[in-house]
């Protein structure tokens, strides 16, 4: 996706289809795109007692940070892309500012703030409500057209496409 | 059938963490030997198309493995809490179990520095490894400092 491109409420819904329902971690974490713009995406996951990490305190496993995170750094790069590539993380790191807030929805924003020929780079935050507030931080690179790869759903063409592909590899299981 | 305990069991604690069940994470103690489990299972795939495991998935795992290994050598208590944790992603997760093994490089009197690593068929081949700083006490005291 060029520079340029404009994001419509059509292409998150699209997103939404391709990414998260026919991603199955995406999926079981109940992970959606709020937004989304060229090189930034934000992603939220609702609270859930399963994915509490601590039962004595109700507060959610840092895992799930961890997920959603990567979650939306892959699609930041995937908006930052010039043409439809292939990634693959190469490594990400997180820092724990505070602990999550149990009962309130986590939200993951997104940017990948440079794109050279092989590395994609990228930053985030993961907060409740204010991201001046950061419930962790994190900071990745991806490695760009790592493997065999689906279109970027950004036109129902390209949905369809992605979906086929999906469908061919029935959620993920051979 | 009463046996003397000389460490926590782990596997019993980690049983108690929604998210570690969630994940279907398991331990395997032998003797002074910790391996984390990660079952396969199709809801922790991240890439279909490959497919290949979440990269989160792994991630949440290798931080669940260095608490496991934590709570092995530091004793009952409060759970240690991550600071930072860095992830290197070697090769892709392939839907098969998981294993994971961790070791403590330093332990201070408040933050532990743990290295962890994931294999699945060949422990010479790594999926990722990572290495992240816990603390040891309350996390509300680290914060406000």
């Amino acid at each position: 996706m060029a520079s340029n491109f404009k994001i419509t409420p059509e292409h998150i819904a699209l997103m939404k289809d391709v990414l998260i329902e026919h991603v199955p971690h995406a999926k079981a974490l109940g992970m959606t795109v709020v937004n989304a713009a060229p090189d930034e995406a934000w992603l939220s996951v609702p609270y859930d007692a399963k994915l509490v990490g601590n039962p004595e305190t109700g507060v959610i496993h840092g895992g799930v940070i961890t997920s959603l995170l990567d979650n939306a750094c892959g699609i930041a790069v995937q908006l930052a892309l010039p043409e439809r590539m292939s990634i693959a993380t190469l490594d990400l790191r997180i820092d724990y500012m505070k602990p999550a807030t149990p009962h309130l929805e986590l939200v993951a924003h997104t940017h990948c703030y440079k794109v050279t020929t092989n590395i994609a780079f990228v930053r985030g935050t993961a907060y409740h409500t204010d991201e001046t507030d950061p419930i962790a931080t994190c900071v990745g690179t991806f490695m760009l057209a790592a493997n065999r790869t689906m279109p970027m759903p950004m036109t129902p063409e390209a949905a369809a496409e992605a979906l086929a592909m999906l469908a061919e590899k029935k959620g993920g299981v051979e | 059938m009463s046996k003397e305990k000389e460490a926590p069991d782990i596997d019993v604690m980690m049983q108690a963490i929604p998210y570690a069940r969630f994940l279907g994470i398991t331990i395997d103690q032998r003797g002074n030997e910790v391996t984390t489990v990660l079952h396969f299972s199709p809801q922790l795939i991240g890439n279909p198309v490959l497919p290949a495991l979440h990269g989160g998935v792994i991630g949440a795992f290798l931080e669940t493995t260095a608490i496991a290994q934590l709570i092995f050598e530091a004793g009952e208590g409060a759970l240690p809490k991550p600071i930072g944790i860095t992830i290197d992603y070697l090769r892709s997760g392939r839907p098969v179990d998981t294993y994971g093994r961790a070791e403590i490089t330093k332990q201070g009197r408040r933050v532990a520095t743990v290295r962890a690593e994931a294999w699945q068929d060949d422990r010479a081949r790594p999926i990722a490894v990572a290495h992240g700083h816990f603390l040891l006490k309350a996390v509300d005291e680290f914060a406000d400092k």
